[in-house]
């Protein structure tokens, strides 16, 4: 994916030099390709698979953006979040009070849909802002304490505000069919796809070529010494809430891209073991590395439903199976974590580079 | 004289994959002041931290009093008799200078002896006994050493290892500083090995001069040799 | 009248719980400069250990017990086999395993016991005494002060009357220099996890009975209040956590009486937000340096 490419290490330069001599293409027309190659790899497998796995694949895309966001936060310039849970759920209610207010007005186009996403990153964007700028000033323990207070907190304020945001019971978000277009069999869950697919590809795009781009090099001079980077002339506290903003927008359409897909927001959806789970993804997926995400985000889709085949294996009551179902993904994700930060600090996406490395060392003519 | 206490074999050590320290060969006989001396970056301070157990020796060995102490942990050495006041001198500034110095003998099972060492430093040090009360970085720099000295005393050691005792002190402070470790050595037969910058000062009461330069002992000669004999100055630390 | 005393008398009994917590915080951070994230998580399973010994025999004792003796056991464990491990070059590692600590603590408590509430009993009556007419104080706040009291002062009297707490502290300023001196360093890192975490096993039998009851997430306002207080108190300092605990128990209590529970959480993280904007080293905080 176009994610690959913009995370690829400086020591493939020299291979890439190789493949293809002379000037080398424009980073955005390269991300751009990829993406639109991306599209095209979406668009044939969203035929191939049936409307469930079409679904799951959509979930994918719309962590993807929260998982994207987050890895610019932690991976590339050194803040840890706990509060991209609590950012989703923004992007979430935003959705679906935008699409709820559109609808009660009678207007019902799909093409709404594409302004209440806009809302929806504009909000989010705004809170972050504010969450961004407190940030800025705070290290380490201080930084993760204010954010898991906000991932612990915003949930709770659905209750507290249950007028807006209707409580625990939480919202439905009114969406309109399918485009006519397309055929009245079309299934919905394909078109969902698309709608993810489509603005991940976009938004993953906008990120990468943020990697590659003075502010990408900002984000990780402050990363790796403050003080050296302060004395470079960087605006830390500048840099730290672009930094936060920029992850606060893939957070904020990841939530409304879930909402969307859900078609209803619960508080419940939006805990503090979103926030984990979105930490969880980055760290295995590799910080740092926008290719990370990518795996990161597969693998807090598939994770869960491989341990419900896996409990499915076991006969037992429906109590115990009920417990074992809704903890054990918790559990391995939590274990996971554990052994991979004391293992493999690279993360998935670490042990394949080392890997390829490797690889490469052992025939110097293979190609990148 | 008596027989080494302290012996290194052909010691190597470094850091990650920069070694420092290249097969240093030394012996430092009981009862006698051993002084380390060499330019910056040659290693001093490194050999210091290897024969603590700070850092694991990659090649060679060290023997205490004719005992390998391979395997032995930093912990445990300063019950073996050996007490390492590191360089810029380990004073714990948030506890006070009574804690600072009951941390000194807090590993001695023989608490009527620790109680009686720790008044002995009082005694020696009597700045430090109107100061008990006062935290480790409110003192100057010359009680900073009396209390790192003092420190490394209670445990009643039977070799010092001294990194830059005379580090940013006062010309007087070094000379007492000398003079005291020239008397312990006399009245108690204290061996010392001691790691300086300041030749002339450390060659004055040392009986033995070890000079390193890049990771290796390049001259181990009695001190007065080294103070009286102009050509072996002038060849090895250049005045 | 009346009830701002009455708030004020809760808000002391509250902010007691939250004094011990942050207490339990301060100590490994001061130990090892780790905020340990999972002590929340840590305590309400020395709390299950309670609720199944307790169902077990009937006594509320014994499980009071065998909590805080689980607490101990637990930090020892988590220090020994988890953060020793850990590289801590970056201080984002110890964090984001404490996290994951977090979700595998609660999942395996909800694999165990079921993700559902179950009642805590309390070994007294919380119903107010009645001084002149004016309800003050039930036996259980006393029993809270009581126990938090015994508690500060028996970690008072470790750190500062003993060889063990000398070694501790030592070893925590310097550890190199500890190491010299013949302090296992190690040992009393974990000695100090132990510590901390039995204590945050306290707060948690403490507090849970007095809240919604048992649940894997039970600590988890719990967690974010008192480490308010610990920073409020400026995360250094023990004597900082007390205060900043009693601090953050009064606001609470007077904001749920005053103004309803429901705003409770907002008001933590209105109160940490300021506390971090204005003093982000705490109220006790000396002077620091400029860094450039």
């Amino acid at each position: 994916m176009s994610a690959t490419r913009a995370s690829a290490p400086p020591h493939q330069h020299r291979a890439v030099d190789l493949v293809r001599p002379g000037r080398p293409v424009p980073t955005l027309i390269r991300h751009l390709a990829v993406a639109a190659g991306a599209a095209l790899v979406v668009l044939l497998v969203s035929y191939q698979l049936d409307s469930y796995r079409n679904f799951q694949l959509a979930t994918v895309a719309a962590y993807l953006c929260a998982t994207a966001g987050l890895t610019i936060l932690t991976g590339l310039c050194g803040q840890l979040s706990l509060g991209h849970g609590a950012l989703m759920a923004t992007g979430a209610y935003t959705v679906a009070l935008c699409q709820s207010a559109f609808f009660d007005r009678g207007v019902t186009s799909g093409s709404v849909l594409l302004l209440s996403l806009v809302a929806a990153v504009a909000v989010t964007v705004t809170v972050g802002l504010v969450v961004g700028v407190a940030a800025a000033r705070l290290r380490g323990p201080y930084l993760a304490g204010l954010t898991l207070a906000v991932a612990v907190v915003v949930p709770a304020l659905t209750v507290t505000f249950d007028g807006v945001f209707n409580g625990e019971q939480g919202l439905a978000v009114p969406l309109a069919p399918a485009p006519q277009g397309l055929g009245v069999y079309f299934p919905h869950e394909r078109w969902q796809l698309w709608v993810a697919a489509g603005a991940t590809l976009l938004c993953l795009v906008v990120l990468a070529n943020l990697v590659r781009s003075r502010y990408g090099r900002l984000f990780r001079a402050v990363r790796d010494d403050e003080v050296a980077a302060r004395l470079a002339g960087i605006h830390v506290a500048r840099t730290q809430v672009i930094a936060f903003v920029v992850s606060a927008a893939g957070a904020g359409l990841g939530g409304a891209l879930l909402a969307v897909l859900a078609q209803s927001v619960s508080p419940g959806a939006f805990g503090l073991t979103l926030s984990l789970f979105l930490l969880m993804a980055v760290v295995i997926g590799g910080l740092g590395r926008l290719a990370g995400a990518v795996w990161g985000a597969f693998l807090l889709v598939a994770l869960p439903d491989l341990t419900h085949s896996l409990t499915n294996l076991f006969t037992l009551s429906p109590a115990a199976a009920q417990r074992l179902e809704g903890n054990l993904p918790l559990a391995i994700f939590g274990a996971t974590l554990i052994v991979v930060m004391i293992a493999a600090p690279g993360g998935v996406q670490g042990l394949l580079s080392r890997l390829t490395r490797a690889l490469r060392a052992r025939w110097p003519a293979g190609r990148s | 004289m008596t027989a080494d206490l302290l012996t290194a074999d052909s010691l190597a050590a470094g850091y990650g994959p920069v070694p420092v320290l290249h097969g240093v060969d030394l012996r430092v006989p009981a009862g006698t002041i051993a002084a380390v001396i060499g330019a910056n970056g040659a290693g001093k301070t490194t050999l210091l931290r290897t024969l603590s157990g700070m850092l694991r020796p990659t090649a060679g060995r060290i023997l205490l009093d004719g005992q390998d102490l391979r395997g032995t942990p930093v912990e445990q050495l300063v019950r073996r008799g050996v007490a390492h006041v590191p360089e810029g001198r380990g004073v714990i500034g948030e506890l006070t200078v009574e804690e600072n110095l009951r941390l000194g003998a807090l590993w001695r099972r023989d608490r009527r002896d620790a109680a009686r060492a720790l008044d002995e430093v009082y005694q020696l040090f009597a700045p430090l006994a109107s100061r008990r009360r006062h935290l480790g970085h409110q003192l100057s720099g010359g009680e900073r050493q009396m209390l790192a000295l003092g420190r490394a005393l209670v445990g009643r050691p039977r070799l010092l290892l001294l990194d830059e005792p005379s580090l940013g002190l006062a010309p007087r402070v070094v000379a007492q500083t000398m003079a005291l470790l020239r008397r312990l050595r006399d009245d108690t037969g204290l061996t010392v090995l001691l790691v300086e910058q300041n030749v002339r000062s450390a060659l004055a009461v040392a009986d033995q001069g070890i000079v390193m330069s890049l990771g290796r002992v390049v001259l181990a000669a009695p001190a007065e040799r080294l103070r009286d004999d102009a050509d072996l100055r002038h060849a090895y630390l250049g005045f | 009248m009346d009830r701002f005393l009455f708030l004020t008398l809760d808000g002391l009994s509250r902010g007691a719980v939250y004094a011990a917590f942050a207490l339990a915080l301060v100590l490994i951070w001061r130990a090892g400069r780790i905020v340990n994230f999972a002590q929340g998580a840590m305590a309400v399973a020395a709390a299950y250990v309670a609720y199944s010994v307790t169902a077990a025999t009937g006594s509320y004792w014994l499980g009071f017990g065998a909590a805080l003796l689980a607490g101990l056991l637990l930090g020892a464990v988590v220090d020994i086999a988890v953060m020793r491990l850990v590289d801590h070059r970056s201080p984002l590692n110890p964090v984001i395993v404490a996290l994951g600590l977090v979700l595998l603590i609660q999942a395996v408590l909800g694999m165990l016991y079921g993700n559902e509430y179950r009642p805590a009993q309390a070994p007294f009556s919380r119903t107010a005494l009645a001084v002149g007419g004016t309800a003050v104080l039930s036996p259980y706040d006393l029993f809270v002060f009581a126990a938090v009291g015994v508690v500060g002062a028996a970690l008072v009297w470790i750190f500062t009357r003993t060889a063990i707490g000398l070694r501790m502290r030592a070893a925590a300023f310097a550890p190199e220099v500890s190491r010299l001196l013949g302090v296992n360093v190690g040992g009393m890192l974990t000695l100090g996890w132990a510590l901390a975490s039995g204590v945050g096993a306290l707060a948690a039998m403490l507090v849970i009975p007095t809240e919604l009851g048992l649940h894997p997430h039970a600590m988890d306002l719990v967690f974010v209040s008192a480490f308010t207080a610990a920073v409020l108190g400026g995360l250094d300092s023990p004597p900082g956590a007390v205060v900043g605990g009693l601090g953050v128990g009064l606001l609470l209590s007077y904001v749920s009486g005053y103004a309803g529970g429901d705003l409770i959480p907002l008001a933590v993280l209105a109160l940490l937000l300021t506390v971090l904007l204005l003093r982000p080293g705490g109220l006790f905080a000396p002077v620091t340096a400029r860094r450039v």
